[in-house]
C-alpha cells in the first residue's frame, strides 16, 4: 500500500512538473477540415506577437464536427476563439450568452475571413462523365455526402444542391424537393462527418462522386493522389462562408482579449490569407485571390442569404427535427 | 487432468480436428484479420515511418494522459470491485440481487449516454455547472471528466471477476481465521486476498485494457484539445481523419500490443503458476 | 446469522454502494431527470416516430442476432481452447481480448477496411453478391466483434471446472459423443451461455464507435439508436436525446432482468438433471 502510494505521488510529481510554464494560451475550438490550415496559421501568428510584442502564445486546437464543438463550447469547453463550418453554429453559443448578438457585424465580410464552395471530387478520367449537378442523379450513379443532421459541411452540400433545383426551376419549391429527394436516394452511405466521407470514398473506394468542399477536394487530391481523382465545378454552387468570433465570456474570464481579437483580425491579414489559399480556401483580400487565381477556377455561386433568407431560417426549414431533411432524405 | 486416457477413437479424433479447425478459421477471419489490418496499415511505409509517426509530440502526450487515466480509475474500481464481491459474495442482505443487477449495468449503458450523462451534471449548463464554474473546478474537458467516464465504463469488470469466485469458495477459511483470533485486516491480507489474487489480476488487467481503449464516453467528455485532453483511442481518430493512415494505425498498434502483453502475462502467470491457480478456481479441488 | 462472524459488512456494503450512487445512480437520475423534460407527449411522439423504431429495431435485433451468434461460436471456441491441445492454443486464447482493448473506432475502420467493396475480404464477397459493409449485415458484425469475449471468457471457466466424470459415466452408459454434449453437458451450461448471452447483448446494443464507420448510416435501413442519440445532440435537443438514452436503458435492463430469471429457471433445472 505504502509503495502504491509512492508511486501515486511520484506520478503526480511528474505530471506537475510537466505543466506549461505561464504564457498566454489560446484555445481555438474549429471544425474537423481545417486542422492543416490552423496548423499553419497558429505558426505564423505565434511568430508574428513574438515579434511585435515579446510574449510566447501558445495555441491549442481541438477539432470535431462543427455541431458538436459549438455544443461543447456551450458545456463549458473554455474556448477563447471558434472557427466554425457554418452561422448557425455561432449563432447556437452566442444565444447561451457566451458570445455578443452582434458578432457577425463585429469582424469584415460576414466575419467569415475565407470562404469555400461546393464541388465534385470523382474518380480519374471522370469515368461516368459527371459535369453538373443533374448528372448526379442519372441511372447508376452513386454520390457520397455526409449526414447534414451532424455534419456542417453536409449542410452545405445541400443548401448548394436545393439551390441549384430552385434555380434551375425558376424557384418552384416542389421540384427542387423533388430533385434533392432523388440525389439522396443514390447516397449508400451517411457519414456523420466530412473527413469520414472522404475516406469512404477515396480509401474504400465507394461512390462515384464526392460532394464536398472545394478545400477538402484540393486537399483530398494533394494528399491522396493527384492522378486518382479529378475535381469537377458545376454550374452553379454555393459561396460557403464559415465564420470565426472570440467568445468573450470566455476571454474576459481568461484575460486573453487581447490576443483572442488580434488573432481573429490577423485572418484577413495578406500574410494570413496567402497562407488560407495555400491550404485551398478562396482568400477574401483580391491581391492574394489574383495570385492563386489559377487554383480557385470562377464558379458562379449564391449565398445564404441570396436563396434562404439566413441560417436560422435555413436550419428550421431543413435540418430541425422532422424538417424537410427527415422527410426526404436517404431511406425514403 | 492426470487420470489415463485412453486413446480416442479415430472418427472421433476427425471431430476433434475439424472442431479445433472451425473454431481457429472462426478466430481467424473475426479476430486475427482485423488485427493484421492494422499491423499492415502501420507498416505500410515501413519502420522508420512507424516509428516517427509514434515519436510525434501529440502522440506521445496521448500515450502519457491514456496511462495517467487509467492509472487512476482501474485502483480506483479495483477497491470497489473488492468490497462489492466481499459484501455480494460473505453476507446475506434484502436487494443482493438488485445490487448486483446495478453493478452490471454500466455494461448496457451506450457509450454515448454515458458520456453525455456527466454532461449532464458538471457540464456549464449542469446540475452543478454553476457551483463548479463559481469555484473554478474543472470536471468536464479536462482529465477528472476523463477519469469519470473512463471509472464508469470499466466498473463492473474486477466485481464481475470476483463475485463469482468467492461464492463458490465459501467463507470457512475466513472463519477459521478468525476462530483462531485474527483481525479484520489481517484475515483480508492473509487469507483472503491470497486466495482471490488470480481472478483480481485477471480482473485488473481486463479494467485496465478497456480503461486504455474506450472510445465513446471519452469522445463525448474530452473536448479533443490535442495534447491536452486527447487520450490514445482519440488520438488515432483524429489521425485517421488528418488522412495520416500509417500514424493512426501505429498508435492503434501500441494499444493492441498492449493487449497482447497482457494477454501474455496472464499466460504466463498460468504457465508458471498454474497448478496454484487450478487450486483456486471456481469448483476446483 | 453465523455469517456475521466475519467482518466489515457494514464498510464493504456502505463503500459499494456510495461508489455506485455516485458514479453511476446519480448520472443516470440526472439522465432520466432531463429525459422527463419532454413530457409524456413528447415521449408518445418519439416512440411513434417510424425512424426511431427502425432504429431501434436494427439496435436490439441486431444485437439479439450478434449475441445468438456469439454464443454459437462463443461456445465451440471455448470448448477448444479448453479441452483441445494444438499448436497457438495460447495465441488465440489471448487473442479472444482483443475487442476490449482495440479502441472501437479502430476496430470499426478495421473492420470497414476488410470488409468495404475493395477490401481483403469485401471483394471477394462481392463477387457473391454479398455486401457486409454500409449494410445492417456491417452492423451485426460489429457487434458480433465487440461481444464476442464475453460469451468465451465467461464459459472458460465453468467449462474447465466440469466434473468430467459425468460425461464418462455417459458414456460409459453408451451414449454417443454428440448425445452425451446435448443431454449432458449442454444442460448443465445453459445458466453460464445465459450469462454470457446478456454480457454481449447489453455491449452490443449500445455500441457506437465501431458501428458508426461500416454500418452505413442510411435512416429506415442501417442507422442504429446510439446515431439519432448523437443526431438530438446535434440539434441541442438534450432532452429528446436522453428521452431515447434513458428508453433504450430501460429496455436493455428489462432484457437483462429477463435473463436473470430464465437463467435461474435453468440453473435449477440444470441442478436436477444432475
Amino acid at each position: 500500500m505504502k509503495k502504491f502510494l509512492l508511486m501515486l505521488g511520484l506520478l503526480s510529481a511528474l505530471f506537475a512538473a510537466a505543466a506549461p510554464a505561464k504564457d498566454v494560451t489560446l484555445l481555438n475550438v474549429s471544425y474537423d477540415p481545417t486542422r492543416e490550415l490552423y496548423r499553419d496559421i497558429n505558426a505564423a501568428f505565434v511568430a508574428q506577437w513574438k515579434a511585435q510584442h515579446g510574449d510566447a502564445v501558445t495555441i491549442n486546437m481541438s477539432h470535431g464536427g462543427s455541431g458538436k464543438q459549438a455544443r461543447s463550447v456551450v458545456d463549458g469547453l473554455p474556448a477563447d476563439v471558434v472557427t466554425l463550418a457554418l452561422a448557425n453554429d455561432i449563432d447556437a453559443v452566442a444565444s447561451r450568452g457566451l458570445i455578443a448578438k452582434d458578432w457577425q457585424k463585429r469582424l469584415p465580410d460576414n466575419a467569415s475571413p475565407y470562404t469555400s464552395t461546393i464541388v465534385f471530387l470523382v474518380r480519374k478520367g471522370n469515368p461516368k462523365s459527371i459535369k453538373d449537378w443533374p448528372d448526379l442523379i442519372k441511372p447508376n450513379i452513386q454520390v457520397i455526402t455526409p449526414n447534414p443532421k451532424t455534419s456542417g459541411g453536409a449542410r452545405w452540400n445541400f443548401l448548394a444542391a436545393w439551390g441549384y433545383a430552385l434555380k434551375q426551376h425558376g424557384g418552384n419549391e416542389t421540384k427542387a424537393r423533388a430533385y434533392v429527394q432523388a440525389l439522396y436516394q443514390h447516397v449508400p452511405v451517411l457519414d456523420t462527418g466530412a473527413r469520414g466521407a472522404t475516406n469512404t470514398f477515396a480509401q474504400r473506394g465507394v461512390g462515384d462522386v464526392l460532394v464536398a468542399w472545394e478545400s477538402e477536394a484540393l486537399l483530398a487530391q494533394r494528399e491522396l493522389g493527384k492522378d486518382t481523382f479529378d475535381i469537377v465545378v458545376p454550374s452553379i454552387s454555393i459561396l460557403a462562408e464559415p465564420p470565426v468570433a472570440v467568445v468573450d465570456k470566455n476571454v474576459d474570464k481568461h484575460d486573453t482579449r487581447a490576443v483572442a481579437e488580434a488573432y481573429v483580425k490577423f485572418l484577413y491579414s495578406p500574410q494570413a490569407q496567402a497562407i488560407e489559399a495555400k491550404n485551398f480556401y478562396r482568400p477574401r483580400l483580391s491581391a492574394v485571390s489574383a495570385q492563386f487565381a489559377a487554383q480557385f477556377p470562377k464558379v458562379n455561386t449564391f449565398t445564404i442569404n441570396d436563396v434562404f433568407g439566413d441560417w436560422h431560417q435555413a436550419q428550421a426549414k431543413f435540418f430541425a427535427d422532422g424538417a424537410i431533411f427527415d422527410q426526404i432524405g436517404p431511406g425514403h | 487432468m492426470n487420470r489415463p486416457r485412453r486413446r480416442p477413437h479415430w472418427s472421433r479424433r476427425i471431430g476433434h480436428v475439424l472442431l479445433v479447425l472451425a473454431a481457429t478459421a472462426f478466430l481467424t477471419i473475426f479476430l486475427a484479420l482485423p488485427l493484421a489490418v492494422v499491423f499492415v496499415e502501420a507498416f505500410r511505409q515501413g519502420l522508420r515511418a512507424y516509428l516517427s509517426a509514434i515519436g510525434q509530440h501529440e502522440a506521445l502526450m496521448a500515450i502519457r494522459l491514456t496511462l495517467l487515466v487509467a492509472a487512476i480509475s482501474v485502483p480506483l474500481n479495483v477497491v470497489f470491485g473488492v468490497a462489492a464481491a466481499w459484501a455480494m459474495a460473505r453476507f446475506e442482505f434484502r436487494g443482493k440481487a438488485l445490487l448486483g443487477a446495478f453493478i452490471d449495468l454500466p455494461f448496457s449503458v451506450s457509450p454515448v449516454i454515458s458520456g453525455l450523462v456527466y454532461v449532464l451534471l458538471f457540464g456549464a449548463q449542469g446540475w452543478f455547472g454553476r457551483w463548479l464554474e463559481l469555484h473554478d473546478v474543472k470536471i468536464i474537458f479536462a482529465i477528472p471528466g476523463l477519469v469519470l467516464a473512463t471509472i464508469f465504463i470499466t466498473l463492473p469488470f474486477v466485481a464481475r471477476e470476483l463475485i463469482p469466485l468467492m461464492q463458490s469458495q465459501g467463507s470457512d477459511e475466513e472463519e477459521a481465521a478468525r476462530v483462531l483470533g485474527a483481525g479484520g485486516w489481517q484475515m483480508f491480507f492473509r487469507v483472503t486476498l491470497p486466495n482471490i489474487r488470480w481472478a483480481l489480476l485477471y480482473g485488473v488487467l481486463l479494467c485496465n485494457a478497456r480503461a486504455m481503449g474506450e472510445f465513446g464516453a471519452v469522445s463525448v467528455v474530452s473536448g479533443h484539445i490535442r495534447g491536452l485532453t486527447t487520450t490514445m483511442p482519440l488520438e488515432v481518430e483524429m489521425l485517421y481523419n488528418e488522412y495520416n493512415y500509417v500514424g493512426a494505425f501505429a498508435v492503434a498498434t501500441l494499444l493492441a500490443l498492449l493487449a497482447l502483453a497482457t494477454l501474455s502475462i496472464k499466460a504466463l502467470l498460468e504457465w508458471r503458476y498454474g497448478d496454484e491457480i487450478a487450486a483456486h478456481a471456481p469448483g476446483g479441488h | 446469522m453465523r455469517r456475521r462472524i466475519l467482518p466489515g459488512f457494514g464498510l464493504s456494503l456502505g463503500y459499494a454502494l456510495t461508489y455506485l450512487g455516485l458514479i453511476v445512480l446519480l448520472p443516470l437520475v440526472a439522465l432520466a431527470w432531463k429525459a422527463s423534460g419532454i413530457g409524456v407527449g413528447g415521449m408518445l411522439h418519439l416512440l411513434s416516430s417510424p425512424r426511431t423504431l427502425a432504429a431501434l429495431k436494427l439496435s436490439f435485433g441486431g444485437a439479439i442476432l450478434a449475441a445468438i451468434i456469439n454464443v454459437c461460436f462463443g461456445l465451440l471456441v471455448a470448448w477448444v481452447l479448453v479441452r483441445y491441445r494444438f499448436p497457438g492454443r495460447r495465441l488465440f486464447d489471448a487473442l479472444v481480448d482483443l475487442p476490449f482493448a482495440l479502441p472501437t473506432a479502430v476496430a470499426g475502420i478495421a473492420l470497414t477496411a476488410l470488409y468495404a467493396p475493395n477490401g481483403w475480404l469485401g471483394h471477394w464477397l462481392k463477387h457473391y453478391g454479398i455486401q457486409i459493409a454500409y449494410a445492417p449485415p456491417g452492423v451485426i458484425l460489429a457487434m458480433v466483434f465487440v461481444g464476442f469475449p464475453f460469451v468465451v471468457r465467461t464459459l472458460q471457466p465453468v467449462l474447465e471446472s466440469l466434473d468430467r466424470d459425468v460425461e464418462e459415466a455417459a458414456e460409459s452408459l453408451g451414449a454417443s459423443h454428440a448425445q452425451t454434449f446435448f443431454r449432458v453437458i449442454l444442460p448443465m451450461l445453459v445458466p453460464t451461455l445465459l450469462t454470457g448471452f446478456a454480457l454481449a447483448l447489453a455491449r452490443a446494443v449500445g455500441e457506437y464507435g465501431s458501428v458508426i464507420f461500416i454500418a452505413g448510416n442510411i435512416p429506415m435501413r442501417s442507422e442504429i439508436a446510439p446515431l439519432l442519440i448523437v443526431e438530438k445532440l446535434e440539434e441541442f435537443d438534450y432532452a429528446g436525446a436522453a428521452a431515447l438514452g434513458t428508453v433504450m436503458l430501460i429496455a436493455s435492463f428489462a432484457l437483462l432482468i429477463l435473463i436473470a430469471v430464465l437463467q435461474r429457471w435453468s440453473g435449477r433445472w440444470a441442478e436436477q438433471l444432475q
